[in-house]
């Protein structure tokens, strides 16, 4: 089913007195159509409705980038993102990085090759920052790197691996 | 969280009714990085919240006219990012990714932005804190508490949050409006009119009626645009609130100040516009000594909390050197 077509479903909306929402969203490349009490936040759709744990949560409040997806394309952090404001947009989180084959994304493949982590659990936010960082061009220098990677905490301070895991990806996926 | 009842408006003046028809308990959403996090911590409790971020037209950024024009749901990353902003408006640009994350500015709206809450965090913290912003007439904990980043400007025995926001300081020093819709009409407002001192009423931020929507934000193209910086000064390099700032613009004629437009941020209550340093620059020529003489005339009438004085000397450096980058890009 297409997003148009699941836009066009009956059943779909916000309820009548909005104390329920319906949320159509495209994750991974994979629709879905979620109801949820409008408190929800997207990161706990993800994880506790879709079963994508690989984005974390750390502070719930927009601090430390464990959460960081991208939505149509760009980065946010799920934990402040009301779930029903996903609603039909295109959700891309850790799990839909590496190619259909299972070849990693050259990012993750970085992040392994530059020992970019240690206990990890900043990792998929951290991988889901960079490549958007690379995307927009943010990527050129080690000191831009870090003014844009700031919004992603890592309490193991594995910043020296994350910078040079993002220099290296950086030149692999502009040639790509 | 409290629950809430969510709609989504379709146009402007839907949100508006919704919001009227609502109540005091309903507000508007846009970006959601204050609100929903505040509602995460039950500081902000609405009973019904009306989506805005689905209004057409209100995501624009126009730089052909007399004025440059903001739509209010315009995201401070493209904002901060557009090239006539970064080129011929550097303090614009500078206010807005010197600001949160990237992740952040990709969701915050400039309306949103400009009605950002204060991050005291008393305020924030909840009970069993005193408050009189989050709880009218409950006390003010930062008094005696830990004050090192609370207001030295603007503040009353009620209240001494300070108005994080760095967009705003920048709009103020470019004479800025914004434009709203409320129940009663359009109106035009100076940005500098926007953010109230607390007084004995912290718990009223802004001058915006209940049901009161910032649609657009217009600065005035000025050749002042240019020669301008938001100087921003943290605890550390990137991603923190200021404890001291300052967006400068100057109109120099070779190595005179012709026109100067100084506003403090991280400071005060508000943003705060400078103008007795202004005037002093006017007809100088722009040294070290004279920056720092507008600096301390910036942060003339300062009152220091017990951990915070500080901040007057570092408030007084930060204008004055962000004079002297202003002064390079002339």
């Amino acid at each position: 089913m297409t997003l148009d077509q699941i836009a066009e479903a009956p059943t779909s909306g916000v309820r009548n007195d909005g104390s329920e929402v319906t949320v159509r969203l495209r994750v991974n490349g994979r629709d879905h159509r979620v109801t949820v009490d409008p408190r929800t936040s997207l990161l706990d759709l993800l994880r506790e409705h879709l079963a994508l744990t690989g984005a974390k949560k750390g502070c719930d409040h927009g601090q430390c980038g464990a959460c960081t997806v991208h939505l149509d394309g760009r980065r946010v952090v799920s934990c402040l993102t009301p779930a029903v404001q996903a609603s039909e947009r295109q959700v891309t989180t850790i799990e839909g990085l590496a190619s259909s084959d299972g070849r990693l994304h050259p990012m993750q493949q970085a992040f392994i090759d530059h020992d970019a982590l240690q206990c990890g659990y900043c990792t998929p936010g951290q991988i889901m920052s960079a490549v958007a960082c690379v995307q927009e061009g943010h990527a050129d220098s080690i000191e831009r790197i870090r003014e844009y990677m700031s919004g992603n905490l890592c309490r193991c301070g594995a910043y020296v691996g994350i910078v040079a895991a993002i220099q290296d990806a950086a030149a692999k996926m502009r040639r790509a | 969280m409290q629950p809430f009842t969510y709609t989504r408006a379709e146009t402007t003046a839907d949100a508006v009714h919704a919001v009227v028809a609502g109540g005091p308990g309903t507000r508007f959403l846009a970006g959601g990085t204050t609100l929903y996090d505040l509602m995460k911590l039950n500081v902000e409790r609405p009973s019904k919240v009306v989506d805005v971020t689905a209004l057409d037209g209100l995501d624009e950024i126009d730089t052909g006219g007399a004025e440059l024009v903001f739509g209010a749901l315009a995201r401070m990353s493209d904002v901060a990012a557009h090239p006539l902003i970064v080129a011929e408006y550097p303090a614009l640009s500078e206010s807005l990714w010197r600001a949160a994350s990237q992740q952040l500015r990709n969701m915050a709206t400039l309306g949103g932005n400009l009605l950002q809450r204060t991050r005291c965090a008393y305020f924030r913290g909840g009970e069993p804190f005193a408050c009189n912003k989050r709880k009218p007439g409950s006390g003010c904990a930062a008094q005696e508490g830990i004050n090192r980043g609370h207001a030295l400007l603007g503040g009353s025995d009620a209240c001494i949050a300070v108005y994080p926001g760095d967009f705003a300081i920048a709009l103020v020093a470019l004479d800025a409006q914004i434009e709203v819709l409320g129940p009663n009409g359009e109106r035009t407002l100076r940005v500098e009119d926007l953010h109230r001192e607390p007084g004995q009423t912290p718990e009223i931020e802004t001058t915006l009626g209940h049901g009161e929507l910032i649609l657009r934000i217009r600065v005035p193209k000025s050749p002042l645009g240019r020669a301008s910086t938001y100087h921003k000064i943290r605890d550390r390099e990137s991603y923190a609130f200021a404890l001291a700032s300052a967006a400068v613009a100057l109109d120099m004629e070779g190595d005179t100040v012709r026109a100067a437009r100084v506003a403090i941020g991280g400071l005060a209550t508000r943003p705060w516009r400078a103008r007795m340093a202004e005037q002093s620059l006017i007809g100088k020529t722009l040294t070290p000594q004279i920056a720092r003489e507008a600096g301390d005339l910036a942060l003339q009438g300062a009152k220091p909390g017990r951990d915070n004085e500080f901040r007057i000397e570092l408030g007084a450096r930060t204008v004055a050197d962000a004079l002297m980058i202003a002064r390079q890009r002339a």
